[in-house]
């Protein structure tokens, strides 16, 4: 249906391109949205969803990176969005992830808030505007308008707080269409936060608001949510668009195989025998619970086998990284961890590594350094404190624990060595370092408690392409030469398949299943996705 | 020439540059008012020593993650109780102030547990509660110094009044026991060795605990407390022995700046106390994240000589009284609205 | 979807008795307390009243300038020195032109308040450097405002400002006393309109400020300011993000409580008669602050009913402490102790429950997010 301008598209994307930093994340994207139109945008994290989204958004991280490449045409002319203020007056809405939601306000005052109807008094023309005072009828009309469109009856005048989740995301939702003149809006995985029934309302909703004209733009990993809801589908990966199908095209399998597909380039370990079945189990995880928010763990069983490289995978969301944070206790969480048969007690790091398992975190400056302490610090904190390494008594008494700087000295240039940390010396600060060389000393830092197993979260995140490298093939290696057991959780499927024996798929908390490297992308697209073949073999 | 500016700010902070050039100021300008420079800086040794050991305490607060310690005055009040009860045993000279040491440090040891107890709840928050308990619990103990049944006529009023003095003067009982104790004068002027020696010791010990396996579990705690958490180190508990120390080194201090002092001040001194000390250690380059021993030293001696040598030198400038007050005030709250400002916001 | 019936069973839940009274816990506390403490002082209930209606007049509108940086999450502004010291700077000025009566007031006014409206600003672009730790920038920024108040009015004045009053000056010409009387606009305001009840003078005049005051304030509420303010108090990120300005909004809250504490100032020096050129504003905010809060107000949450109850409250027991502690310990100066301990641990105890429940929502909110 062509509207006034004789468009047949509200929004239209042409030869979308984006580079951070001579990195390109996005590549010749073209995407075309009807008016009432449902089209959903899929792919793995990092596949360009948001990049494009904060193009349309106009959000400030595009302008301060160099801008983008490509057309935006609304309503067949050609736009600039600079601002997401030039964004929401084009039109264009979004609805986001976390609400944006003041919690001790009431539904209008949020639905209303910064866009209050106000009227003028005698104060306010003298004055300033600013001292307008608020129409609250006519914004609770308002209000009650749009909460009306989505079916929703419920006292405008109550505050947010307290309300159910699925209340919360409705009254963003309705402050989106209280816009004037709103054309397109952008859910980002709304549902990620509902329970069942409420995103069956959601999607409800949805169809309605399309019904109605607005055309909506659905990012989402709930591929069953895909198939029900949208018209066209768009599957990104990498930064290209790799498929564009409607709804009677496209099925789970066909969706799933895309947003995974790639060619796997798989580093040639020396011993990269099979892992005979036989192999004994060095860690048992049984119905594992971990409350990290965000990434909840809600049940897994899992075995890792001795002197495996086993990969952690899944969206992001999913829990693939509340796993390893949970068994070092630094989430709370509940179930049993045996090592060697022995049960480990959760909730304490302490006795995690006392038990000789290693963590590389994922949140390198945040959990993994002290950014104003030396490497050589950094390097043998965690094994002083814990296997009392790194110390001499003070004038022979043994009570007074003193930092022995000699030994800590040679043991750090030893690992500067090693692991070839490009620094000034053992004495510089990690906050000066290349984010490589951080992870490198966070490396270190675990290999200093000689581990039995060493979990390592994200490690090439943040990190160039030649260093990234370097890590994965550190990993190899100590495996390999070491027999260390690896437990590698990564967003990244490619970098799993190149170097796991193994790969575990976490999606919802739970484990999908286990695959091999050499599995076909269809079923890592839909383990990802939590529709396993019910054929699927399980290598467990 | 430029870039030595910017070089010496960026390596050693404006605070210090800029106090380290208005002292030189100072200084030129008494030389041209034909001033005793060497008296001047000879009291300016005094003040530095008196107040050497105040300054010390706030590096174990601020390394293990809580800031300066705003509430500091809750240590010294615990240092003027012992210095009182000292008095009150009737004890003399050196036994008298190394009694009220002792005694200082179990009672400091119980005030920064109680503290920590309230610190570790309200983490981020530090210093503006710790600001308002120090204020409430200096007022609190005005009430405790009137009714504290102390006898020694030295320190109760003579006629009349109830409870202790404001100031009660230590001539005959421990009076610069420790200033006194190297006894070098040069060119007539004291200077304070045996408390220099003794604020030495005090920092020494500091540097050895710092190098212990508690001090780098203090240490990696207030760099990063998540990182100590992962790392099995209990960050309540550093902070708490961080608090403590810190207590326990004003305690001492007030004492040291009571032996110097000539007197121990009571009721509503130590209220603004704790500022003295915290704007010293942040001229000496401290933040209110990190601090080492040398912003300690550094800090004390430019503070301290800024302020003792103003007072001569201004009045001589101008008969206009109570400026080198005003200087004070100036100085020493800008200094830490500098270093506020300069933490940025808490996002 | 019948969300409403369990909200409005919940409305209905706290309507009981205990939670009323924990609401509002601490002015009952303080209640029970002047109660004792007037009881205990021995004073005439004619004494008192008349001596905490003066006292309201003098303080009320200063607490009240405290409300609208709490509105904008700002916290309790100890900078309202700033306000007092430009206030001040009015007073100071007209006594040097010799302007007295209502005139003169008036005068003191219109002079303070464009300085209060520069400080203000000042003021506000620190705070906007220092989010999260609003009050302990303030407190030390009022005590470096005092600094350099009284360099100014040690040293400038008679140097670099030429002026000669020997009246006001420091014998060497140099500086102003540290007291001088403010006779010419003494009760200016508050005998504009007064009348006696039963022998209790009540400055009626001043009080019609007050209440104006309030009607402003309200008004200021209900408006699009207003409502920026609420929402910065609410949650400073999504306000940005809708596109509020921020900073700039936190910039005029920090103008409108700085001018009013400047004319709080000057109401409250009208009625003292004298002023002590070097103290006078110094424990303005630290007392502003005590009131508010013994009247129930929080960091977060203060309203003009708070301020008026916490400054009743504040300044019975500022009145009959004296007199309690002599007649319970025979010391008057324990009274006295008393009181500032009231004032500095009700604040403490509150920045100390605010800054207790930010840690444990912080903590509940992770848990939540599970």
């Amino acid at each position: 249906m062509p509207n006034e301008n004789g468009a047949q598209y509200v929004l239209e994307l042409r030869n979308i391109e984006k580079e951070y930093s001579g990195n390109r994340v996005l590549n010749g994207i073209n995407l075309k949205l009807k008016p009432g139109e449902i089209h959903a945008l899929v792919g793995e994290n990092g596949a360009g969803k948001s990049t494009l989204m904060n193009i349309i958004f106009g959000m400030p991280v595009i302008q301060n990176t160099g801008g983008y490449k490509g057309e935006i045409l609304l309503d067949g002319e050609p736009i600039e969005i600079k601002t997401p203020n030039d964004a929401i007056n084009y039109g264009i809405g979004m609805v986001h992830q976390e609400f944006m939601l003041m919690s001790g306000f009431t539904i209008t005052e949020n639905i209303k808030l910064n866009r209050e109807i106000l009227k003028d008094n005698a104060i306010s023309k003298v004055l300033s505007p600013l001292l307008k005072t608020l129409d609250i009828p006519a914004m609770r009309k308002d209000a009650n308008k749009a909460l009306k469109e989505l079916g929703m009856t419920v006292d405008d005048w109550l505050p947010v707080a307290g309300l159910p989740v699925g209340y919360m995301q409705f009254v963003e939702i309705a402050r989106e269409i209280d816009k004037e003149n709103m054309k397109v809006l952008v859910f980002d995985e709304p549902t990620a936060v509902l329970a069942e029934s409420e995103a069956e309302k959601l999607l409800q909703a949805m169809k309605g608001l399309a019904a109605k004209g607005i055309s909506i733009i659905f990012i989402t990993h709930r591929l069953d949510e895909v198939i029900a809801v949208a018209d066209n589908i768009t599957v990104l990966r990498d930064g290209e668009q790799v498929g564009a199908m409607t709804r009677e095209e496209a099925t789970l399998e066909k969706i799933a195989q895309l947003m995974v597909g790639r060619k796997i380039e798989r580093l040639e370990k020396v011993s990269s025998t099979e892992k005979s079945e036989e192999t004994e189990n060095i860690l048992s995880i049984k119905n594992l619970h971990v409350h990290m928010p965000g990434e909840t763990i809600k049940g897994v069983n899992l075995d890792i086998k001795k002197g495996e490289i086993i990969g952690i995978g899944g969206l992001a969301g999913q829990g693939k990284v509340g796993l390893a944070n949970g068994i070092m206790g630094l989430f709370h969480s509940t179930g049993e961890v045996y090592k060697d048969g022995k049960l480990i007690e959760l909730n304490n790091p302490r006795k995690s590594i006392e038990n000789k398992l290693a963590f590389v975190s994922e949140d390198r400056r945040g959990i993994g350094l002290l950014l104003d302490n030396s490497i050589e610090t950094n390097i043998v904190m965690t094994s002083m404190q814990i296997q009392d390494k790194f110390l001499k008594p003070l004038l022979g008494i043994k009570a007074f624990k003193m930092m022995d700087n000699k030994e800590i000295r040679e043991h750090a240039e030893k690992y500067i060595k090693d692991l070839d940390i490009r620094c000034t010396g053992p004495t510089q600060y990690t906050r000066r370092l290349s984010g490589g060389n951080q992870q490198k000393v966070c490396i270190a830092r675990a290999l200093t408690l000689e581990p039995d197993i060493l979990f390592v979260s994200e490690p090439t995140r943040g990190i160039d392409i030649g260093a990234k490298k370097l890590v994965l093939d550190l990993l190899v290696k100590l495996n390999v030469e070491h027999g260390m057991t690896i437990v590698m959780t990564s967003s990244e499927l490619g970098e799993l398949r190149s170097v796991c024996d193994r790969i575990a798929l976490i999606y919802d908390g739970k484990l999908q299943g286990i695959l091999k490297p050499q599995d076909s992308d269809i079923d890592y697209g839909l383990m990802m996705a939590g529709k396993p073949r019910t054929q699927a073999k399980e290598v467990i | 020439m430029k870039n030595l500016w910017k070089r010496s700010v960026d390596r050693f902070g404006h605070p210090k540059v800029y106090c380290t050039l208005f002292l030189m100021l100072l200084l030129v300008t008494a030389f041209f008012l034909k001033q005793n420079i060497i008296g001047l800086i000879a009291t300016s040794f005094v003040r530095i020593a008196q107040n050497s050991v105040l300054v010390l305490a706030m590096v174990p607060c601020i390394i293990s993650g809580s800031g300066p310690n705003f509430a500091l005055s809750i240590g010294m009040i615990c240092g003027a109780l012992a210095g009182c009860i000292s008095i009150e045993l009737d004890m003399m000279g050196m036994p008298a102030f190394l009694t009220a040491i002792s005694l200082s440090i179990p009672i400091a040891v119980i005030a920064g547990l109680l503290y920590s107890v309230l610190q570790n709840r309200v983490k981020g928050d530090e210093m503006t509660v710790g600001t308002y308990m120090g204020y409430s619990i200096v007022s609190l103990m005005c009430i405790g110094w009137l009714i504290i049944p102390f006898k020694s006529p030295e320190m109760i009023w003579a006629i009349g009044g109830k409870g202790l003095r404001n100031t009660i003067a230590l001539s005959g009982r421990y009076d610069k026991v420790l200033d006194k104790l190297g006894n070098i004068t040069f060119m007539g002027n004291v200077i304070p060795i045996g408390t220099f020696i003794f604020f030495g010791i005090c920092c020494f010990l500091v540097w050895l605990f710092l190098k212990s396996k508690t001090g780098a579990a203090m240490l990696a705690a207030g760099d990063n407390p998540k990182f100590a958490a992962a790392s099995g180190i209990n960050v309540d508990k550093q902070r708490t022995i961080g608090t403590v120390l810190s207590m326990v080194l004003g305690a001492i201090g007030i004492l040291v700046y009571a032996q110097s002092y000539g007197f121990i001040q009571l009721y509503t001194a130590p209220l603004y106390m704790p500022f003295l000390a915290i704007s010293a250690i942040l001229i000496g380059g401290a933040s209110i994240k990190k601090a080492s021993i040398g912003n300690v030293i550094s800090g004390v001696i430019i503070f301290q000589a800024l302020l003792s040598i103003s007072l001569p030198v201004i009045n001589g400038l101008l008969p206009v009284g109570n400026l080198s007050e005003v200087i004070r005030i100036i100085v020493q709250n800008g200094v830490i609205l500098y270093a506020l400002t300069k933490a940025g916001g808490a996002e | 979807m019948n969300a409403e019936i369990k909200i409005e069973n919940k409305k209905n839940e706290k309507l009981n008795v205990l939670s009323i009274l924990s609401k509002y816990s601490v002015p009952l506390l303080f209640t029970l307390i002047c109660i004792a403490g007037a009881v205990l002082s021995g004073l005439t209930p004619k004494h008192i009243i008349g001596d905490v209606i003066l006292r309201l007049d003098r303080n009320l509108f200063l607490v009240i300038a405290l409300i609208i940086p709490v509105l904008a999450g700002m916290g309790l502004n100890f900078a309202i020195v700033i306000g007092a010291i430009a206030g001040q700077i009015g007073l100071i000025i007209i006594k040097f032109m010799d302007v007295g009566g209502v005139p003169g007031i008036l005068l003191a006014f219109a002079l303070a308040t464009p300085f209060a409206i520069v400080f203000g600003f000042g003021v506000g672009k620190l705070l906007n450097k220092t989010k999260g730790r609003e009050m302990i920038t303030s407190l030390i920024l009022g005590y470096f405002a005092n600094g350099l108040y009284q360099l100014v009015f040690l040293l400038f004045i008679g140097t670099i400002i030429p002026v000669n009053n020997p009246e006001m000056m420091l014998p060497g010409g140099i500086g102003l006393k540290n007291a001088f009387d403010l006779d010419l606009i003494k009760y200016s305001l508050d005998n504009i309109l007064d009348f006696n009840v039963m022998g209790v003078k009540i400055p009626a005049f001043t009080f019609i400020l007050v209440a104006l005051l309030c009607v402003f304030l309200q008004f200021i509420v209900k408006t699009k300011l207003g409502q920026n303010f609420r929402a910065l108090g609410q949650d400073i990120h999504i306000a940005d993000v809708a596109g509020i300005n921020v900073d700039r909004t936190r910039v005029i809250a920090m103008i409108m409580s700085t001018v009013l504490a400047a004319w709080g100032q000057i109401i409250f020096l009208q009625n003292i008669g004298t002023i002590q050129t070097y103290t006078a504003h110094e424990q303005a905010g630290m007392f502003a602050a005590a009131a508010l809060v013994i009247g129930g107000a929080t960091v977060t949450k203060a309203t003009i009913g708070q301020a008026i109850v916490g400054t009743i409250l504040f300044h019975t027991l500022f009145t009959v402490s004296p007199s309690a502690g002599k007649n319970l310990f025979g010391d008057a100066q324990i009274g006295e102790y008393f009181r500032s301990f009231i004032a500095y641990g009700v604040i403490a105890m509150s920045l100390f429950l605010h800054a207790w429940q930010k840690n444990v929502a912080a903590r509940n909110k992770e848990k939540l997010e599970q």
